[in-house]
């Protein structure tokens, strides 16, 4: 396996899905697609190799956010919204966990934007499971903030007259180090995704598509729907050219500054014209393109869409500390209270 | 250094007040005259006078910074009512603070300053030198700006730099008035401007030529001689009440090996503990700078979870935004230091002014039944002292501590004895146990009611918490109706214990009698001093200052009982007294309060006192 971020605690123990089972009932509505997302959790945290101990689950308020009472680690579910901000004093304090934070499109982009842009642009090394069902669920019916502009909701009974945010745009307009997106429906990709989440020094963004049957249902159909999604989706892979159809016929060129579908094999367009995805590039031009595509004229990108290097706000933290315990002439509290001017009476 | 002998005065206590332009360096004057006080001996308490905005308009009233020294022989309560010696570089200083000058009182002043323009931008119709205003004041007068520039002349000093040194001058002829000694200032200035000699050099001259000036025109006929004060024996220092609440933090977090964590947001008149704080990484402390007080808050909670002792610092307006998360920790029932440094309200109020109208905020305002510890300082010093508490409490007992400083103390400064380390109080948070297989969430000591601290990367401990109702010892979401009743119980059992573990509430005077006065936190100086006034002069009268606010002490009632009358002094419209009359329902309960963003008077107190016992 890769190199994964050193500071967390690493087991020579092989855990399985069973070491992080929860004993407690999982409450999620039948077919919601939160019951996916678990499974994919439940496979990829003892593939990740840390010790169980350290991992910590934080989430805020939501369906999403009661995903920590779902998993063995230790756990602690927030307030509305706050979940980024919790989470970034549990990594501070504790560097050697690695934390995972759940949280919703409500949660984290209407009542925790706030402290969701300003996590990423800290770069905290904390890993955010955002579940993008595009609806208020636990409250049952409310557009969000990622919304589709005219849907009808229960408090838009007109259709929303609002702009939703694109999550990757948003992700790299705060500065963000990775973004990824996947849909509910396929386990494998999620566990990958995931994976790379873990692997990643940073914060790590990653958006589940997720279905909400009850008050959005197949509110991603028409992406992520298994009659369509051969000709909707395209699933990045580092290295690779962006390619996507039912027989990998079609892909994304740059023409002139702007991205554009193209048939392989048709006006002389051959595999090496198409582009090839760099997850790890810095600069994020042609992945916030990338983030941003959706049908009809283009298809939507999965995978892991950036993935760069910068260092983190824990490290930075852990380095000014070590190196000010190295000059400092204060080294405990009985220095400090007789520092500066002082005299005897 | 005095040629002629001058007749001395003796005097037991000295206000001194230093006022001028924000730019003017009021705010260095008076913290170097006060350290020449504190190196004679004397006691002493200082506070900061400055307007909120950062340079307000020159020569306007808008604009003056003041910085206030109050010393004494004898232990000194309070930063000073009334002023006794006030210097006053501009017209716009002068004015608006000679209110505050005690009749008699000397005023030393820059006759540069007064021009028709200064003059008319202090908003004075006509020179005050010319009216009578001043009559009752014993006007020491000089050109000062002139007399620096002279002084300076052979240095080739440019204008500017020169009158940016008169403050030195004036420095200087109060040295004189009060008979000091200019050494140690002059070894500040050489190590202030290591790296800058001319500097020294310009300062050394100008405070030299100030003091030299006042003896050569004898600015005032004798000389004003504060004698040490009787002091406990040990070393000391002088420090704010900011800076004693972030020593206090770091303290507590040696004495009990958590690693201290403060996520905050900066916020009047709260930032220095932040800015402190961020000074020390050398101690291990984390110190984040959130996005929002929330965010401030919440990472300390995360912080907590992990172990760490978790503390936010803020003031009123930002402990309105915490509120939902204080219910957070206390559901949670994870340590969390909250540190208020109350200002005057509502809204944004009186940012850099005094008031003491948080308490119920304090003890009240969250949703649900949420019970925190609620602790108040009440000097400078003794901030170290309770925000040590705060957190030993809190981590001890698993439960938010709230501690109410104010600006005043925040801002104020008063000297501190040193304590060792090896002498504060243990601190022994209950950790659990790694393995441990009775382990439970919400386990509790049969004793106390606390729950054990299970600290993430810990092996066989791994649980779940948050802001849900959970079952009473397992820690499993429970919507129980029955549980719900029993974990509320617990939670106020909890907190209602550690009156077991604070010191009796302590009476300045006889625990029975004609009137008691009650009054809490940043209040104790002036109430002190008053009521210390009336047992002088023979007066029936007892003071109870509380810092230990919930829970109260367990003989609070019985010293309420002790009494004919009682009276509560606050500066809110009387928060501390209804909380006694809903715990304690007494008839003779009253009250004295005061919002004005002001400290009390002690004559006002006094004034208060002799009424309530001459009435029958």
């Amino acid at each position: 396996m890769d190199f994964i971020n050193m500071t967390v605690e690493r087991t020579n123990v092989q855990l399985s899905k069973a070491d992080f089972e929860s004993d407690q009932m999982v409450k999620w509505c039948p077919g919601c697609g939160g019951h996916a997302i678990l499974a994919a959790v439940e496979r990829v945290f003892p593939k990740i190799g840390y010790r169980k101990e350290n991992f910590c689950m934080v989430s805020g308020i939501g369906c999403s956010s009661r995903f920590p009472y779902y998993v063995n680690t230790y756990g602690i579910h927030g307030i509305h919204g706050r979940a980024a901000a919790i989470s970034t004093g549990v990594k501070i304090a504790n560097p050697r966990l690695s934390v995972w934070t759940v949280t919703g499109d409500g949660d984290s982009l209407a009542i925790g934007g706030n402290h969701f842009i300003h996590v990423i642009r800290r770069n905290v090394d904390i890993n955010i499971l955002l579940f993008n069902n595009q609806i208020y669920g636990l409250t049952k019916g409310q557009f969000s903030p990622t919304t589709p502009m005219g849907k009808i909701t229960k408090t838009s009974p007109m259709g929303t007259i609002e702009h939703p945010f694109n999550i990757g745009e948003l992700v790299m307009g705060a500065q963000g180090t990775f973004f990824a997106r996947v849909p509910d429906n396929n386990i494998a990709l999620m566990t990958e995704c995931m994976f790379e989440a873990a692997k990643h020094d940073g914060t790590s963004v990653t958006e589940i598509m997720e279905n909400c049957i009850i008050f959005a249902d197949k509110a991603h159909a028409d992406v992520t729907g298994k009659e369509v999604k051969e000709e909707t989706m395209l699933v990045l892979k580092n290295g690779a050219p962006m390619v996507f159809g039912k027989n990998n016929d079609k892909g994304l060129i740059l023409k002139d500054t702007m991205l554009e579908v193209v048939e392989i094999g048709k006006n002389g367009i051959t595999i090496d014209d198409i582009l090839v995805h760099d997850q790890y590039s810095q600069d994020p031009g042609i992945q916030l393109m990338l983030a941003k595509l959706a049908p009809p004229h283009f298809p939507m990108v999965f995978g892991v869409i950036r993935s760069a290097m910068y260092p983190t706000y824990d490290d930075l933290v852990e380095e000014q500390i070590k190196y000010a315990k190295e000059t400092s002439k204060i080294k405990n509290v009985d220095d400090l209270l007789n520092s500066g001017d002082t005299w005897e009476i | 250094m005095a040629k002629k002998k001058r007749p001395v005065i003796e005097r037991e206590e000295v206000v001194v007040k230093f006022v001028g332009d924000s730019g003017d360096g009021m705010q260095l004057t008076g913290s170097m005259f006060s350290d020449v006080a504190a190196l004679v001996g004397n006691d002493l308490a200082t506070f900061p006078d400055f307007p909120a905005e950062i340079r307000a308009p020159q020569n306007t009233v808008a604009g003056v910074s003041g910085f206030q020294v109050h010393m004494g022989s004898s232990k000194i309560f309070t930063t000073g009512d009334l002023v006794d010696v006030l210097v006053a570089m501009n017209p716009a200083s002068l004015r608006a603070n000679l209110k505050w000058a005690k009749k008699g009182a000397t005023i030393l002043t820059d006759t540069d300053a007064y021009d028709d323009k200064t003059i008319e931008k202090a908003g004075y119709k006509q020179n005050p030198f010319t009216d009578s205003s001043l009559d009752s004041f014993n006007m020491v007068k000089a050109p000062i700006t002139t007399l620096t520039k002279e002084s300076l002349k052979e240095l080739g000093v440019d204008t500017k730099t020169a009158e940016r040194s008169k403050n030195m001058f004036a420095l200087g002829m109060l040295y004189y008035i009060f008979n000091r000694d200019l050494k140690p200032s002059f070894k500040y200035f050489e190590e202030k401007f290591k790296k800058k000699p001319e500097l020294v050099n310009i300062n050394k001259i100008v405070l030299q030529a100030g003091y030299n000036y006042a003896d050569t025109v004898e600015a005032l006929e004798s000389v004003i001689q504060v004698s040490p004060a009787n002091m406990e024996k040990g070393r000391y220092r002088n420090i704010t009440g900011n800076v004693a609440t972030a020593w206090g933090l770091l303290a507590a977090s040696e004495k009990s090996g958590r690693p201290l964590f403060l996520g905050s947001y900066p916020i009047t008149p709260a930032t220095e503990i932040l800015m402190e704080l961020a000074k020390h990484k050398s101690l291990g402390a984390k110190v984040f700078q959130a996005e929002d007080e929330i965010a401030g808050i919440c990472s300390a909670i995360g912080a907590s979870f992990t172990g760490a002792l978790a503390c936010t610092t803020t003031s009123g307006p930002g402990l309105s935004l915490k509120s939902e998360a204080i219910g957070l920790a206390v559901i949670t029932e994870l340590p969390l230091v909250i540190v208020n440094v109350q200002r005057g309200g509502p809204s944004t109020g009186l940012p850099t002014k005094s008031e003491q109208s948080d308490l119920y905020q304090a003890l009240f305002g969250r949703n649900g039944e949420c019970p925190v510890i609620v602790i108040a300082a009440s000097s400078s010093e003794n901030c170290f002292y309770y925000a040590y508490m705060a957190a030993k409490l809190s981590m001890e007992h698993m439960t938010p501590a709230i501690l109410l400083t104010d600006g005043y103390l925040g801002f104020g400064s008063t000297l501190f004895r040193i304590p060792k380390m090896a002498d504060m109080p243990a601190i022994n948070p209950p950790i659990a146990k790694a393995n441990d297989p009775t382990y439970k969430p919400y386990k509790r000591d049969p004793e106390t009611f606390v729950r054990q601290w299970a600290i993430p990367g810990t092996e066989g401990l791994r649980h779940r918490i948050g802001g849900l109702e959970k079952e009473n010892i397992v820690g499993t979401v429970s919507t129980d109706p029955m549980n719900h009743q029993i974990m509320t119980d617990l939670r106020a059992a909890k907190v209602e214990k550690v009156a077991d573990f604070i010191p009796e509430q302590e009476i300045n005077g006889t625990a029975n009698g004609d009137l008691l006065v009650v009054s809490w936190g940043g209040t104790f100086g002036a109430v002190h001093s008053a009521v210390s006034q009336m047992q002088k002069e023979g007066r029936n009268i007892s003071h109870a200052h509380f810092h230990y606010i919930m829970p109260l002490p367990k003989n609070t009632e019985t010293i309420l009982k002790g009494f004919k009358k009682i009276v509560v002094c606050e500066l809110n419209s009387g928060q501390f007294v209804n909380y006694l009359r809903m715990k304690f329902p007494m008839p003779n309960i009253s009250q004295f309060n005061k919002v004005q963003g002001l400290p009390f008077m002690i004559n006002e107190l006094t004034d208060k006192f002799n009424q309530l016992l001459e009435e029958k």
